[in-house]
């Protein structure tokens, strides 16, 4: 088990050393999500109601991820290294857990310049938004980390991700859009929960199936 | 050789049976519809509408049916590495989209005589069945766009296994989505079926379901003559 963690360790390690280093993906997901609530604002008509507002920010964050998860898998095929972690003697789930732990903090990352950027150019954000947003970012890793891994190996990688995740992004939208504008957000906040745990366990089961050439 | 290519995507369904699901298919739903339209009593609220529950609910639970049987040979393709299952999964799928897609459409009429819209965001069985048959399209975009082998194999089994994840946990989403995004006005479920209601609707489902099990046999057969011509036109050129 210790050896399992220092696995994941050394690997969600690697993914945010490759980033400070290269940044190449944190900065577009950041310009990205700016541009876009911009954009939002031009689409709203003046007087529209907080809600809509709402509804719009969790478009917002759910296409930043998907920008993200476009490039998960990138430096890796790029640089050849899946081969190399897939003969490493490490237990193959531990790649998508570091993958996606790694996944995790770039989402969080961007969502601490959305969030206030939000806050800033719309309405004041609640607590329940807040921890919404970080129960979606569990879950949109997880499932999106499988799912570029499916994706790297087919040949139109960057058009079929979107399609493969966007069905399965439907209930976290669901859930952290009712958490957000429902007076008693409990019960999505626990749906969300749900959606993480059931997805994270099926992801992290599937993977070695997935990896394996 | 053509016998060990054949045997790779395992062998076809046995012919004998064949023509015994087509005829079960054709008595049940022939069967089940003249019970449904007059023996069945007619719905006290919706009148002569309602008849199209005999066809709509069968056809969105044999969608069920057959997306759950693409997740089991998933699971056995995953589980025992026989290669055979992925087009058997494949074959389940693509069934449950047919059916899926007719749902979707049986419903939208449904909507539009009782309701005067084709399209309802209340109505919690088609949004659901939205959601998977965008979800299912996808499987045909990645399995179109991965090459053939057992990669593509186990991608579309992975899919196909959250497929059937999905299904229930959209299910709880539309449903408390339902509570404060779109209340539900409108609801299909009376208090209780009448038993000849219920009897008509059971003749109708088991001719649903025989109906997408000869389908099932005939498309397997087709995918298995067209997978195992394809390699040995590889082999030859």
């Amino acid at each position: 088990m210790n050896a399992y963690a220092g696995d994941v360790a050394a690997l969600a390690r690697k993914d945010l050393l490759l980033e400070v280093r290269s940044r190449d993906t944190l900065p577009a997901m950041l310009l990205f999500v700016v541009s876009a609530l911009t954009i939002f604002h031009f689409a709203l008509p003046s007087g529209s109601s907080e809600r809509a507002e709402t509804g719009l920010l969790w478009i917002a964050i759910v296409f930043t991820a998907l920008l993200g998860l476009t490039r998960a898998f990138a430096a890796e095929r790029e640089g050849g290294v899946l081969d190399g972690l897939v003969l490493a003697p490490c237990d193959r789930s531990a790649i998508w857990l570091g993958k996606t732990i790694g996944l995790t903090v770039f989402l969080v990352l961007a969502e601490l310049v959305a969030l206030p950027a939000f806050a800033l150019f719309f309405h004041p954000l609640s607590w329940d938004l807040v921890a919404a947003v970080a129960l979606a970012d569990i879950g949109i890793a997880s499932i999106g980390t499988l799912l570029a891994a499916i994706a790297a190996a087919s040949r139109a990688r960057e058009l079929l991700l979107p399609l493969l995740f966007l069905p399965l992004a439907i209930p976290v939208v669901i859930g952290g859009v009712g958490a957000s504008i429902a007076s008693d957000p409990g019960s999505f906040l626990g749906f969300l929960i749900l959606y993480d745990g059931v997805f994270a366990i099926l992801s992290w089961a599937s993977f070695e199936y997935v990896i394996t050439e | 050789m053509s016998t060990s290519l054949l045997s790779r995507h395992g062998r076809g369904p046995s012919p004998r049976f064949g023509p015994l699901f087509a005829a079960a298919a054709l008595a049940l739903l022939v069967g089940g519809f003249a019970l449904a339209f007059y023996w069945a009593p007619e719905d006290a609220d919706q009148g002569f509408s309602q008849k199209i529950f005999y066809l709509h609910v069968p056809i969105a639970l044999t969608a069920y049916a057959c997306f759950g049987w693409g997740a089991w040979k998933a699971l056995r393709l995953l589980w025992t590495g026989e290669r055979r299952y992925d087009l058997e999964s494949y074959t389940a799928i693509h069934m449950g989209l047919i059916f899926g897609l007719l749902t979707l459409v049986t419903g939208s009429i449904w909507a539009k005589i009782s309701w005067g819209q084709w399209w309802t965001w209340g109505e919690r069985q088609l949004v659901l069945f939205l959601i998977l048959f965008l979800f299912y399209s996808s499987y045909f975009m990645l399995r179109y766009s991965t090459d053939p082998g057992p990669r593509r194999e186990r991608n579309s089994a992975v899919y196909a296994l959250f497929g059937v994840v999905l299904i229930p946990v959209s299910f709880l989403a539309v449903r408390i989505a339902g509570t404060i995004l779109h209340p539900t006005i409108f609801t299909h479920e009376g208090a209780d079926l009448p038993w000849q209601m219920l009897v008509a609707f059971l003749v109708c489902l088991a001719g649903m379901l025989s109906l997408a099990a000869t389908l099932y046999r005939v498309e397997l057969t087709g995918k298995r003559i067209d997978a195992s011509l394809r390699e040995l036109r590889e082999l030859l050129a």
